[in-house]
């Protein structure tokens, strides 16, 4: 049997059927969301192929890996905005956000390389960095909103913490921790559930393109463990950071805008 | 000393009260007249926009605000227990406090050693303000802020508290008591400044003020205010 590494033009419209059974779902259940699929499934095809083409180009035997650097570089100031967009009530989160996600590139990317678990080449360097930023980018949203949730709605707790003494550091210690918790323990269940749930998309691709099973499975368990340690690392930048941010120099608690359901 | 809002309002305007060193000062007016916000400029929770707040002639300004908090306790207006026992809040205002010292100051807030290893949910509304009471003279405050600590609180409840409040303060504490209630003013003043739309409005003995003929004014303007 050949590696199911490519499929034609023909078996990608084919795919499309499934679009259309979301829509008849949809349409038959009054579920009002036939827009959204149209232009969510439009959307994805889009970007997908210019990522593809772009590729194309990073990936040339010939290209300079400056253009995979710049890259991430891209990466990381896509999903600063994204995070933005998906929480804007917390204070100045597109700079936390992008040295959150740079704080990741540069510690999983440090580890993937500095160790040799994978070689420094283009095509390593965009899909890896893609998978630790774009995992870190929702655990890194959970964890803003949450910290701005706690502290706002446990002020009175907080300005308590505060009026006996304790700096900034200490009386927001039990609302941070709440939030990390938060926002990492969705990595760690997925961690948990690998395999008995569901198969990743980096082992389906590798089985899909002909590897080795246990091949496939070393590559993403591999990648699992990065994704966990990077989820960590956004989520502590992100945590300490807009906690600093949040409070004065000399330990007052700033106003915040209530976080939207 | 004043105060502006982000939003532009002024809460406070051009305040200048001075409160002693022993005794219980009620700080009276009508809700929303920046009683709570003048409170929280002496603990530091809020900074002036203009003015200063001096604390023994010091700017509290250039005074170390965590060590200033610990000299000028604050009890808020609903009793704010953190999760867990009696025992773990008092830890948060002093870690290092034996039992003898947790005693100490529980009995000082007329409650018992045996609260110690009580959890904050099962306390009624009263025994909680003691206990916040209690967790704030652990950090021994020079001052005590009270930010009316018996607005949450039944009529028996806020009688002990207003027991306590003059035990504190013939024990030495000076206290700074935030009330809308006349009938509390007359019950626990020492010395009444009376704060109305951001400004002092008068600063007097208790005596003096409860004579005055316009001394009803503040609870008559709380109740329409908070009506």
């Amino acid at each position: 049997m050949s590696p199911a590494s490519s499929i034609s033009w023909a078996g990608l419209a084919a795919s499309l059927i499934l679009v259309l059974v979301a829509l008849a779902v949809s349409w038959r259940g009054g579920l009002g969301l036939e827009a959204s699929i149209v232009w969510s499934s439009a959307r994805a095809a889009v970007q997908l192929l210019v990522t593809g083409w772009a590729l194309v180009l990073v990936l040339r035997p010939n290209a300079s890996i400056a253009w995979s650097w710049l890259w991430v570089v891209a990466m990381i100031g896509v999903a600063g905005l994204t995070v933005r967009a998906r929480a804007r009530e917390v204070p100045a989160i597109l700079p936390l956000s992008i040295l959150a996600t740079s704080a990741v590139a540069a510690v999983s990317l440090g580890v993937i390389f500095g160790f040799h678990i994978f070689p420094v080449e283009a095509r390593t360097i965009i899909p890896l960095a893609g998978m630790m930023i774009g995992n870190s980018m929702t655990a890194v949203v959970v964890a803003a909103r949450r910290v701005v949730g706690e502290l706002g709605d446990k002020r009175m707790e907080v300005e308590a913490r505060l009026a006996l003494g304790q700096s900034w550091k200490e009386a927001s210690r039990p609302y941070l921790r709440e939030a990390m918790r938060t926002a990492m323990i969705p990595q760690i269940e997925s961690t948990k559930a690998v395999g008995l749930v569901f198969l990743p998309g980096a082992m389906t691709g590798l089985i899909l393109a002909g590897v080795s099973p246990v091949h496939a499975v070393q590559v993403q368990l591999a990648i699992m463990y990065l994704i966990l340690g990077s989820v960590a690392t956004s989520v502590l930048v992100i945590g300490l950071g807009l906690t600093r941010r949040l409070f004065t120099p000399d330990s007052r608690l700033v106003r915040l805008e209530r976080v939207a359901a | 000393m004043s105060l502006t809002a982000p939003g532009g309002a002024t809460i406070l305007d051009h305040v200048t009260a001075s409160v002693p060193a022993s005794g219980i000062t009620v700080l009276a007016g009508p809700s929303g007249a920046g009683k709570t916000t003048l409170l929280r400029l002496c603990n530091r929770l809020e900074v002036p926009t203009s003015g200063r707040v001096l604390f023994h002639g010091e700017d509290v300004a250039r005074l170390d605000p965590l060590q200033h908090r610990r000299r000028v306790g604050m009890v808020f207006q609903r009793p704010t227990l953190f999760p867990g026992t009696v025992r773990d809040n008092l830890a948060v205002a002093d870690p290092s406090a034996d039992d003898d010292r947790l005693g100490q100051v529980l009995e000082q807030a007329a409650l018992d050693a045996s609260f110690l290893e009580r959890v904050g949910d099962d306390l009624s509304g009263g025994e909680a303000q003691r206990a916040c009471i209690a967790r704030t003279l652990l950090t021994r405050p020079e001052v005590l802020l009270m930010d009316e600590p018996t607005a949450a609180l039944d009529p028996d409840a806020r009688e002990s508290i207003e027991r306590l409040g003059r035990a504190l303060a013939d024990g030495g504490l000076a206290l700074l008591w935030v009330s809308h209630d006349l009938d509390q003013v007359r019950r626990v003043a020492d010395r009444t400044i009376v704060l109305i739309e951001g400004r002092i409005a008068t600063s007097t003995e208790a005596d003096a003020f409860l004579r005055a003929p316009s001394a009803s004014e503040p609870t008559d303007h709380a109740e329409e205010s908070s009506g």
